[in-house]
């Protein structure tokens, strides 16, 4: 699960030697990669570590609103299916959490960052997950807006990011199908059935497409993220993409998408919609979402009330080398 | 390895064609109720287990652990599936019975508690499927016997990670062997039950289905013996047996896990998911 | 200390294949690593055989000294089987 809504950060002035900074430009522009030990200017690093972290804490924050439905999932199948999906988002944040620690920042340091609330994490985690069909519209909807952040990084210039992520997107490609599939048994089912998948499309619809980040004239450092190929189109290019491609699969379902300004525009061969809700992104990014507290409370709790395990894990350790070198 | 139940929705038909509607209860094949009856308690074994075990998803110690318990869970999961399937239809069976119906084991029922419970409850249990699916291969019931035969590696694991936690808890830290302690003590009150063989086992042995598990009990304890000598824990005292599970008499935490677990397909009986 | 060491896993995708970087976890001993690469590198049965090796034990070449270590190899096609030329007519060579 990812998002490009948060990579704002301040224009760090380089300080660095003009001449490696030019070949790394060189190298990034004639798409090579750059791996862990390379030189890089510390812009680079800073910027792909709060990048690559902020997706590792998605996947990971991500976990609690579809774990909220496991152990009520309402057939064997869509229980199995559904753990064996958050439990990816727990792969998915583990590959991640890796390859940012190549470039020197420690999981544990990452961690506490998120639990102190200096790092962020896709805003569309803090919504809740209130009926089964919520389940059906995450998979749906906000795995959809996440593939089409992912694949393009696939590419991206930094190499152990670009592995991790061919992993994830391959991994990735039964999360929506199974999302639409359970939706669509939602749509043909009986009258509260309906009830529930509307009533959720209308409450993950806008989330969704804010997870795209926000319009491209307040993303300042998008033309030097293109640049570096830590990105890869623009949010705005991705959230029209996201809107046409939707748009008829809601209409298959029978779903009325929440947006009376939708219409179909012949001319640029995409649709026109509403306006975001830009106050209430901005909200719920500064901590306001309707339960960002419980969904930091959950991962402290684990983490704090666990640290116990890691400890008694590593003194164990310690002391079956002490036996085995007495 | 884990793996995604098959997809059957012939079964919601079968289910549907067997079982007028408000009858839970009955192991749908008639014609064999001993059979039927027992893979009922091996299947809610798995079944409640398994939903014991994902509540840790997203809460666990660490992200590598998450990922532990949550294969352990899938493991457990598409073992139900299997084993209901064979007495009945198995969405039914898991979300329309209530606790008289069910046939677990309390082990399996009881909550968490902390990470060393929760392991300790696994060693437990996981040694214990382990030696008894190891002659469950052998069943006279070719359908047994080839879940048996897939599910007996899935749980050689789940023992083996359960024991190397709880030898690590055990002879970790002053914490964590207090802790290990606890779950122990609230765990082996629990153990006699999973070698009790009442007249359902009896027949399921003559029948050959079934094995007995008294004739691997001094193996069972013998080798957690072992396992809790290596964590430096004692072997805790025997008490009066605590019975009932097989019979559908089980402790306060079972009607709980079904309220929730059971939830949806009960306020929605007519909805296909 | 409140997390585990990290550990590099080399997964063996099947018989004939050699092991290939697949990425990280940590964990607090070798035991553990291998059951923690077990479930998190190999859900989808990518793997017949696992190795793991502490982060830290991994001796590195230097990239700046990729100059110096790898490009004399760049005009030695000599050791490239295509550089010898044989007549089409000699065959099994």
């Amino acid at each position: 699960m990812y998002t490009t809504e948060l990579s704002k950060q301040p224009n760090v002035q380089s300080i660095e030697d003009p001449e490696r900074l030019a070949a790394f430009e060189a190298r990034v522009a004639a798409d090579e990669f750059i791996e862990p030990k390379d030189w890089m200017p510390e812009a680079y690093r800073r910027t792909l570590t709060r990048q690559i972290s902020q997706h590792a804490h998605s996947e990971i924050v991500g976990m609690l609103p579809e774990g909220n439905w496991i152990t009520r999932a309402p057939s064997l199948r869509r229980k199995a299916i559904l753990l064996a999906k958050v439990q990816d988002e727990a792969g998915h944040g583990l590959y991640l959490y890796c390859a940012a620690e190549t470039l020197g920042t420690s999981r544990e340091e990452m961690i506490e960052a998120l639990h102190s609330g200096k790092a962020k994490y896709s805003t569309i985690f803090n919504y809740p997950t209130l009926t089964w069909a919520d389940i059906p519209a995450i998979g749906w909807l906000v795995d959809g807006a996440a593939i089409m952040n992912q694949v393009p990084l696939q590419r991206t210039s930094y190499g152990p990011y670009a592995r991790a992520m061919v992993r994830v997107c391959k991994e990735e490609s039964f999360h929506q199908r199974q999302g639409y599939e359970a939706m669509t048994s939602l749509a043909n089912g009986t009258p509260e059935q309906k009830r529930m998948a509307q009533d959720a499309f209308n409450r993950w619809w806008w989330p969704s497409l804010m997870m795209f980040g926000p319009p491209d004239e307040n993303s300042p450092n998008t033309a030097q993220s293109l640049r570096w190929r830590i990105k890869r189109e623009t949010n705005d290019e991705l959230r029209q993409k996201f809107v046409d491609i939707t748009v008829p699969q809601a209409e298959y379902l029978g779903l009325t998408v929440p947006d009376p300004d939708l219409k179909w525009n012949e001319a640029k061969g995409g649709y026109d919609f509403g306006a975001i809700d830009w106050d209430e992104f901005y909200a719920v990014v500064r901590g306001e979402g309707p339960v960002a507290r419980e969904r930091m409370t959950a991962r402290r709790e684990a983490w704090e009330s666990n640290a116990w395990v890691r400890e008694a894990a590593a003194a164990h350790e310690a002391k079956r080398r002490q036996r085995a070198a007495a | 390895m884990p793996s995604l139940p098959p997809i059957r929705p012939e079964d919601v038909a079968t289910a549907e064609k067997i079982r007028p509607d408000g009858a839970f209860d009955a192991p749908s094949d008639a014609h064999d109720p001993v059979r039927a009856g027992y893979l009922l308690r091996l299947g809610d074994d798995s079944l409640i287990l398994g939903q014991r075990l994902s509540e840790w998803c997203g809460h666990a110690p660490s992200v590598e652990v998450d990922l532990s318990l949550a294969n352990m869970a899938l493991d457990l999961i598409g073992q139900a599936t299997l084993l209901l399937g064979e007495a009945g239809d198995a969405d039914s069976l898991a979300f329309k019975r209530d606790v008289l119906d069910f046939r677990n084991c309390w082990l399996v029922e009881q909550p968490n508690g902390d990470f060393a419970r929760t392991m300790v409850r696994q060693l437990l249990f996981s040694t214990w499927q382990h030696m008894l699916y190891q002659r469950l291969t052998g069943s006279r019931d070719e359908a047994l016997a080839g879940i048996a035969a897939k599910a007996v590696k899935e749980v050689a694991y789940h023992r083996e990670l359960a024991a190397e936690w709880v030898i690590r808890l055990g002879d970790g830290t002053e914490e964590s062997r207090e802790r290990t302690l606890d779950g122990l003590g609230w765990c082996w009150r629990f153990v006699p039950e999973l070698f009790e063989v009442d007249d359902e086992v009896e027949q399921a042995v003559a029948a050959g289905i079934a094995a007995d598990p008294r004739e691997f009990e001094a193996e069972y304890r013998a080798e957690i013996a072992r396992v809790l000598g290596e964590a430096g824990l004692p072997v805790p005292n025997d008490q009066r047996p605590i019975l009932g599970g097989r019979r559908g008499h089980h402790s306060e935490h079972l009607g709980h896990l079904l309220a929730i677990m059971q939830y949806l397909p009960r306020t929605y009986p007519d909805a296909k998911w | 200390m409140s997390d585990w060491p990290l550990w590099e896993v080399f997964v063996r995708s099947k018989g004939g294949l050699a092991h290939r970087h697949f990425g990280s976890v940590h964990a607090p001993d070798a035991a553990m690593a291998l059951r923690h690469a077990r479930d998190t590198y190999t859900r989808r049965m990518e793997g017949v055989s696992l190795w793991v090796v502490r982060s830290a034990d991994i001796v590195a070449s230097d990239p700046d000294e990729a100059g110096q270590l790898f490009e004399p190899a760049a005009d030695k096609v000599y050791r490239h089987p295509t550089f010898y030329d044989i007549p089409d007519e000699v065959k099994h060579i």
